[in-house]
């Protein structure tokens, strides 16, 4: 844009005054139903402006005798509007990710301006009260004036960190749709779909940032699981015990292809590119028994040493679990026991009781099931821990 | 939801006449755009019937039966994979396709249990 016009300062400005009528808007008129054809269109009128506003400026600078400094003829006009779109998108999704605002009202301006979701939506999507999702949005917005965040495509040093918090986003929106936290759902796919295809938007826009490619071919292989998730009466069906011939190949597939262009376009993959290639190591098992749990070992070694987190090192331990034995994989989860951040996570009891169950030591496991039951959220997810702990008192028995 | 669009232009790829460079620099504008607004999922442009075949079904017997088909309308020259929110979203991108002949049929993917 800064080419069109031939001054940053004047960019910037039409840039800002264009969103500020796009944010001023949708409040008014709603978002539009078809969030898809409307994006394009807004692009689309938005460029019409810029054109005319750009007249405007020509015949201004010409009559203070500048030259408007374009790089190319009018031939190029085109091209650098085409370009230009996709920089505003850029930039509406690095505004709405924003670090100034908290992660609450990151996810929620996401979906709201640019997955097109109705704040009801939201609300039902995060289980969250309508009106504390309208008052979250008009506060980001707020936040967001405030800070005087400008409306850019950040670059330099800033530039990975600002995108680091828009995967974040992306990955939390998609998280939430693909193991609901709360709720009657296991999962809701349509927040899946949502994240999906706005990672598939960014890295269309992006596409020399390695990362995006990580996270977009780790979408693309969990979602690939999504129906086989489900059990018939909506119970959730664990990654082991899914029946793969109900795994999306076409999903599969992008997701391999995201993660060879990831892998091209990094010297060392980053940590989304290293949880896509875990969910890789899974998707190329044709079997559960298939599964190459020591390469899973060392990625997940290599994710823990590139970020560190007490739940990566949860599901590693998962993997060691089943690469060199349960007692192995104990080893690890007990070192976690006394992690304050792990304290009400659900998964670290069942985790633990999984691999005690497998060391045939059922009252303990049993216990275990019963302790994250009792702290999960999701109904579903309760049901089936609750299932496990009658399996290991039923087993108990009968060994 | 997802969408599979059936380009039925079939007098165009039997035909097998190559687009013009101008036809081609549209199609792939129009790409382009759905590709970066999230919507394609898979696409292909299908070879002329005459290399295709068809396999009938008639209790335990299978007949094969080689191309060209005559049903000329009715032939699927290429199709679309989309991911959409809505029929409607998908009618609008398809409206602002670049062709000037031929029916193109929408059809959701079935996404439910047993599939």
């Amino acid at each position: 844009m800064a080419r069109l016009v031939g001054d940053i300062g004047t960019a910037e400005e039409l840039a800002q005054d264009a969103l500020v009528a796009a944010l001023e808007q949708w409040p008014a008129s709603g978002v539009p139903e078809r969030p898809g054809p409307w994006l394009m269109a807004t692009a689309r009128h938005r460029a019409t402006d810029l054109i005319r506003r750009r007249k405007t400026l020509e015949r201004k600078y010409d009559e203070l005798g500048h030259d408007a400094g374009r790089a190319g003829g009018s031939h190029d006009l085109d091209a650098a509007i085409e370009e230009d779109v996709g920089d505003d998108l850029l930039g509406l999704i690095f505004m709405a990710c924003h670090p100034v605002l908290s992660k609450d009202a990151r996810v929620a301006l996401t979906l709201r301006v640019l997955g097109g979701l109705t704040t009801e939506e939201i609300a039902r999507g995060f289980l969250a009260p309508v009106p504390s999702i309208a008052q979250r949005i008009v506060r980001a917005k707020r936040t967001l004036t405030e800070a005087r965040v400008r409306f850019e495509v950040p670059s330099g040093s800033d530039r990975a960190a600002r995108l680091a918090s828009v995967l974040e986003v992306i990955y939390l929106i998609f998280n939430e749709g693909y193991s609901a936290t709360a709720g009657e759902d296991w999962v809701r796919p349509a927040l899946c779909e949502e994240a999906l295809r706005l990672g598939r938007i960014l890295a269309a826009l992006a596409p020399d940032e390695s990362e995006i490619h990580g996270l977009v071919a780790l979408m693309e292989l969990h979602a690939s699981r999504l129906q086989a998730r489900v059990g018939p009466s909506g119970e959730p069906v664990l990654l082991l015990e899914q029946d793969r011939s109900r795994w999306d190949r076409l999903l599969v597939g992008r997701g391999l292809a995201a993660l060879e262009r990831a892998q091209r376009l990094a010297g060392a993959m980053g940590p989304y590119a290293l949880q896509a290639s875990i969910a890789a190591c899974h998707a190329r098992a044709a079997t559960a028994q298939e599964t190459d749990w020591p390469r899973i070992v060392a990625l997940y070694d290599a994710l823990a040493e590139l970020a560190p987190s007490p739940v990566i090192e949860l599901n590693r331990a998962v993997a060691v679990g089943m690469a060199f034995g349960p007692a192995a994989g104990l080893d690890v989860v007990d070192a976690l026991v006394d992690e304050p951040s792990l304290k009400a996570y659900h998964l670290l009891p069942a985790v633990r009781g999984d691999l005690l169950r497998k060391l045939g030591r059922f009252l303990e496991a049993g216990a275990e099931f019963k302790r994250a039951a009792l702290l999960t959220e999701n109904t579903r997810e309760r049901e089936l821990l609750q299932r496990r702990a009658a399996q290991c008192a039923a087993e108990r028995m009968a060994g | 939801m997802r969408v599979l669009i059936l380009a039925k232009e079939a007098e165009r790829s039997e035909a097998a006449t190559p687009p013009t460079p101008e036809a081609m620099a549209e199609h792939q504008k129009f790409n382009a755009e759905l590709v970066k607004a999230g919507v394609v999922v898979g696409s292909g442009r299908l070879a002329s019937s005459a290399q295709g075949k068809r396999v009938q079904f008639d209790g335990k017997k299978r007949r094969v039966i080689d191309g060209p088909f005559a049903e000329s309308k009715e032939l699927v020259a290429g199709y679309w994979l989309w991911q959409v929110r809505s029929m409607d979203e998908a009618l609008e991108w398809l409206k602002r396709a670049p062709y000037d002949g031929g029916t193109f049929e929408v059809r959701e993917v079935s996404m439910h249990e047993g599939v």
